[in-house]
C-alpha cells in the first residue's frame, strides 16, 4: 500500500505538502506508547497514533519510518509539523480513531507486524 | 588522545539535561547523522539510534541530568550514557520487561513503559550497566562494525 492509498482510506489530510504519496509501507502499528513503538517496530511501517508532541517524531526518525497517521482529529503543533518536514516524514490526520483507522486499513490489505524482537 | 586515536577515532560528547522533553532525543538524532555521513551499514544506524534514544530518554525522565559519550572506531561504536544520579536500587527488577518506576506524567507522554533497558540490551552487542543507588548509573553499549 502506497501513503496516497492511506490518505484516501482513512480521509486523511496531510499536515505538510510532502512528495510522499507514492512511497510504499509494508505495515502498520497503531500505538501510543513510543516505549513499545522502539521495543518492536522492525519493518518500514506507518505509525498511526493519538500522541501529538516532539517526541512523536523523535521515535519515528530512529526507526526509519516515513509516515504517521494522527487520529481521533489531532493535530499536532506547528513545530512538531516543523521537525517532521526537516526529516522528510510524511504527517496525515485523520478523524477516525485508532481503532476504526487501523481496522479501514487491515481490512484493505495493510497488515500488523510480528511481535519478534523482544522474545 | 594518542595518535591513533586521533587518525582513526571520533568522539562526540552531549549534555543531557533533567526533565527537557521537549528537546530529548537531539543528541540521538545528531549521532544518526554523523553515523550516517560516515557511511556506516543502515541497520547498524538503526540499532545504534533505537539505543541511544531510550539511553537519552532515560536520563532525561529518570536522572538529574547527565551526559552521553559516543566514541566511533573502526571496528566498533562505543556509547556512554552517564547519569548524576539518583541511581538504580536494583538493577535485576530494573532490566525486566515491563518494570519502570516512571511518573504519570512521562508514560502520558509515552515512555516509561520499562522496555527501555532490554530494548537497549537487545539492540547492541555488548551491554553493560553500572548503577550505585544515591550517586548515579552508566550504561555502556557496543556495537561492532
Amino acid at each position: 500500500m502506497v501513503i496516497g492509498d492511506i490518505r484516501e482510506l482513512l480521509d486523511a489530510e496531510c499536515l505538510w505538502d510532502h512528495d510522499h504519496l507514492n512511497t510504499k509501507v509494508d505495515g502498520a502499528f497503531g500505538c501510543d506508547l513510543m516505549s513499545d513503538c522502539l521495543a518492536f517496530v522492525d519493518e518500514r511501517i506507518v505509525l498511526l497514533t493519538g500522541l501529538t508532541n516532539p517526541q512523536v517524531i523523535r521515535t519515528a526518525e530512529m526507526l526509519d519510518i516515513n509516515a504517521i497517521v494522527f487520529v481521533r482529529g489531532k493535530i499536532p503543533p506547528q513545530e512538531v509539523i516543523d521537525m517532521a518536514k526537516d526529516m522528510g516524514i510524511a504527517l496525515l490526520a485523520t478523524k477516525h480513531t485508532l481503532y476504526t483507522s487501523c481496522g479501514i486499513l487491515y481490512s484493505n490489505g495493510l497488515k500488523g507486524i510480528s511481535i519478534g524482537g523482544m522474545e | 588522545m594518542d595518535e591513533k586515536e586521533k587518525n582513526t577515532g571520533i568522539k562526540l560528547e552531549y549534555e543531557i539535561i533533567k526533565d527537557d522533553f521537549s528537546r530529548a532525543g537531539e543528541a540521538s538524532s545528531n549521532i544518526k547523522r554523523v553515523l550516517r555521513q560516515l557511511g556506516i551499514d543502515s541497520s547498524v544506524i538503526r540499532k545504534t539510534a533505537i539505543a541511544t534514544y531510550e539511553a537519552e530518554i532515560n536520563v532525561v525522565i529518570h536522572s538529574e541530568g547527565g551526559k552521553m559519550v559516543v566514541n566511533i572506531e573502526p571496528d566498533k561504536i562505543e556509547i556512554t550514557a552517564k547519569d548524576n544520579g539518583p541511581g538504580i536500587k536494583d538493577i535485576d527488577q530494573a532490566m525486566q520487561k515491563g518494570f519502570s518506576t516512571a511518573s504519570q506524567k512521562v508514560r502520558e507522554l509515552g515512555f516509561g513503559a520499562g522496555m527501555g533497558l532490554p530494548n537497549m540490551k537487545r539492540s547492541c552487542d555488548e551491554f553493560y550497566i553500572e548503577s550505585e543507588f544515591g550517586k548515579g548509573t552508566t550504561v555502556k553499549m557496543i556495537f561492532k562494525l
